[in-house]
């Protein structure tokens, strides 16, 4: 084989285009939809937000006229239809890890940084893209999950809601942007673990832990759990609020807030470890 | 063009690069020689910026690596052939690549078929073949057209015909006028493809030397001479003018005196021989007593072979 003839024009180089952020941006895109793991995903996060928010819809209208005049008061149809959310902010922050957690457990880390040794503009880049992805994905099985759930609650007989009552499409929106939120939480701590395996039980336990926080002496438990990260930003997907706790947007900036915070490491850790 | 200079790189304890400063010149083919664990691959590494030097610096062209515009313009670099995500296909590995740095999907078919991969393009790279891994990590290296290619033992898992193209492109791209450092542990592959060589051990700077002038200055031809008369002979060669040690069961080993002038001093008295080879310390010899001292595992067989 001839070597020289794609090669011609040697040393000089093909004409230098300065790269852009939008060239990592294009580079990442690629290497996020050519990822096996992407596709799987995305149906599993339709199936479990939709298929089994309508199956919790249909089980909680059933069990509706048993229930007590207080709790039937109490009732939220909106968020009831989005109860799927819990499962599945675990699907979409595990696609958040594997964008970052490939790259290490493959090794084309390396390869990676050396087309881009800029790590700060490799992050931002990632976080662009499944930020993006996540974000458009979210609200619509958002609003998937609400569309196919009041019709499974009026077939019960229970109350339901409509987009134009007031607080449910913030409701529905704040879901999938909890979704998207805890999506982009997944990267940062593939990031800032590297391993699938550790980034992800992180991911898991976090909004696990305030089940057991009010075990813990004194009020400490429970002023902790007004501002975990996960029961704040949660805040947001409640219509008919009862039980108190942060009000809707300073909830979901609480969250914000705190990926904010993980971001900053992940980039820290990023910038001076060697790859 | 590759400097560093005083590299130090230490992981703890461990010093993995311990101040090396050498040039990679452009035009030549630069062989990167040391055993298993010297420290190549960790200053490749340092030179592409993937690693931070103790203290120490590495350029390429003047510039540190991570101040480089458009690096893979500037450098292009086989590490690990297998460090790919398997399920992409080859056209996809490599367009991921070239998207980052802004260079065009025409040159990833170039380099594809550059590479000999073309039927392979839609191929998952995760069922791909060493040699065929190594091909892509070269097309990959190729994506920009860089002035600057170092190959980290890129021989290792070829075929026969793979490895004769290897060569072959290595050669055409310094021919080029461009600066490519190859990596090996590997002396008989050095001499076969680079024209200068750097040899380090323990991270340590042991050689920095044309391969023409490491051959004449370590390899040293000699006579193996076997006869029952050994003592009288051995008296001869010396006062010929030959050095004479003794070898393995009573064999003489001479040195400054070709075959043909032992066989006639021998015949000059009438000494029978038994065996009479021209012997000649192998490369890999000659590479190994070099780096006897600073391999990190010298196993009792290599000391026996030595």
């Amino acid at each position: 084989m001839s070597a020289d003839i794609a090669l011609a024009p040697p040393p000089a180089g093909a004409p230098e285009r300065r790269p852009t952020l939008a060239d990592v941006v294009r580079s990442e895109w690629t290497k996020f939809h050519t990822m096996r793991s992407t596709r799987f995903v995305v149906v599993a996060v339709v199936v479990a937000m939709v298929g089994l928010g309508a199956v919790i819809s249909a089980g909680t209208a059933r069990g509706f006229v048993r229930l007590t005049p207080e709790e039937q008061a109490a009732f939220d149809p909106t968020l009831v239809s989005l109860r799927a959310y819990f499962p599945v902010q675990w699907l979409f922050g595990v696609l958040g890890v594997l964008v970052m957690t490939v790259e290490y457990s493959t090794g084309m880390i390396r390869s990676t940084l050396a087309a881009v040794p800029r790590r700060g503009r490799l992050l931002a880049a990632k976080a662009l893209v499944y930020g993006v992805v996540a974000a458009v994905l979210g609200q619509a099985v958002a609003f998937g999950a609400f569309l196919v759930g009041q019709p499974m609650l009026a077939g019960q007989g229970a109350p339901t809601a409509a987009l134009g009552d007031p607080g449910v499409t913030r409701a529905v929106c704040g879901a999938g942007l909890y979704l998207a939120a805890i999506g982009l939480l997944g990267l940062a701590l593939g990031t800032l673990v590297r391993a699938t395996v550790g980034a992800f039980a992180i991911l898991v336990a976090l909004p696990l832990l305030p089940t057991v926080l009010p075990l813990l002496p004194g009020g400490i438990g429970d002023a902790v759990a007004e501002y975990w990260p996960t029961v704040a930003g949660e805040r947001v997907m409640f219509v008919v609020d009862t039980d108190g706790g942060l009000p809707p947007w300073p909830g979901m900036a609480v969250l914000l807030g705190f990926v904010a915070l993980v971001y900053v490491a992940a980039y820290t850790a990023l910038r001076v470890r060697d790859a | 063009m590759i400097e560093t200079t005083h590299l130090t790189k230490r992981y703890g304890p461990t010093t993995a690069v311990d101040d090396l400063t050498f040039e990679v010149r452009p035009g030549l083919v630069t062989g990167f020689l040391g055993p298993n664990g010297a420290g190549k691959s960790t200053t490749m590494r340092l030179i592409l910026g993937l690693d931070a030097p103790t203290s120490g610096s590495a350029r390429v062209g003047g510039r540190r690596y991570t101040d480089l515009p458009a690096p893979m313009r500037h450098v292009g670099a086989l590490l690990d052939a297998r460090a790919v995500y398997g399920g992409r296909t080859a056209y996809q590995h490599l367009l991921c690549l070239a998207r980052s740095n802004g260079i065009p999907r025409s040159r990833v078919s170039e380099v594809l078929g550059l590479a000999g991969l073309e039927a392979a393009a839609d191929r998952q790279v995760g069922g791909f073949s060493l040699g065929m891994s190594q091909r892509l990590g070269i097309a990959a290296a190729l994506l920009g057209d860089p002035a600057v290619l170092m190959f980290d033992e890129p021989v290792n898992g070829l075929d026969p015909e793979g490895i004769v193209w290897i060569r072959s492109l290595i050669r055409d791209l310094a021919a080029e006028g461009r600066t490519v450092l190859v990596s090996s542990h590997l002396m008989s592959e050095m001499a076969l493809t680079a024209d200068h060589l750097i040899i380090i051990g323990r991270g340590r700077l042991i050689a920095d030397t044309g391969v023409d002038a490491f051959l004449r200055a370590h390899t040293e031809q000699s006579v193996l001479v076997r006869t029952e008369r050994g003592a009288e002979l051995a008296a001869l060669l010396v006062e010929a003018g030959a050095s004479v040690r003794t070898g393995t069961e009573g064999a003489l080993v001479v040195s400054g005196m070709d075959s043909a002038a032992v066989g006639l001093v021998a015949a000059g008295r009438s000494i029978p021989l038994i065996e009479l080879t021209p012997q000649r310390t192998s490369l890999e010899e000659a590479f190994m007593s070099l780096t006897r001292d600073s391999a990190e595992f010298s196993s009792a067989r290599t000391e026996e072979l030595v």
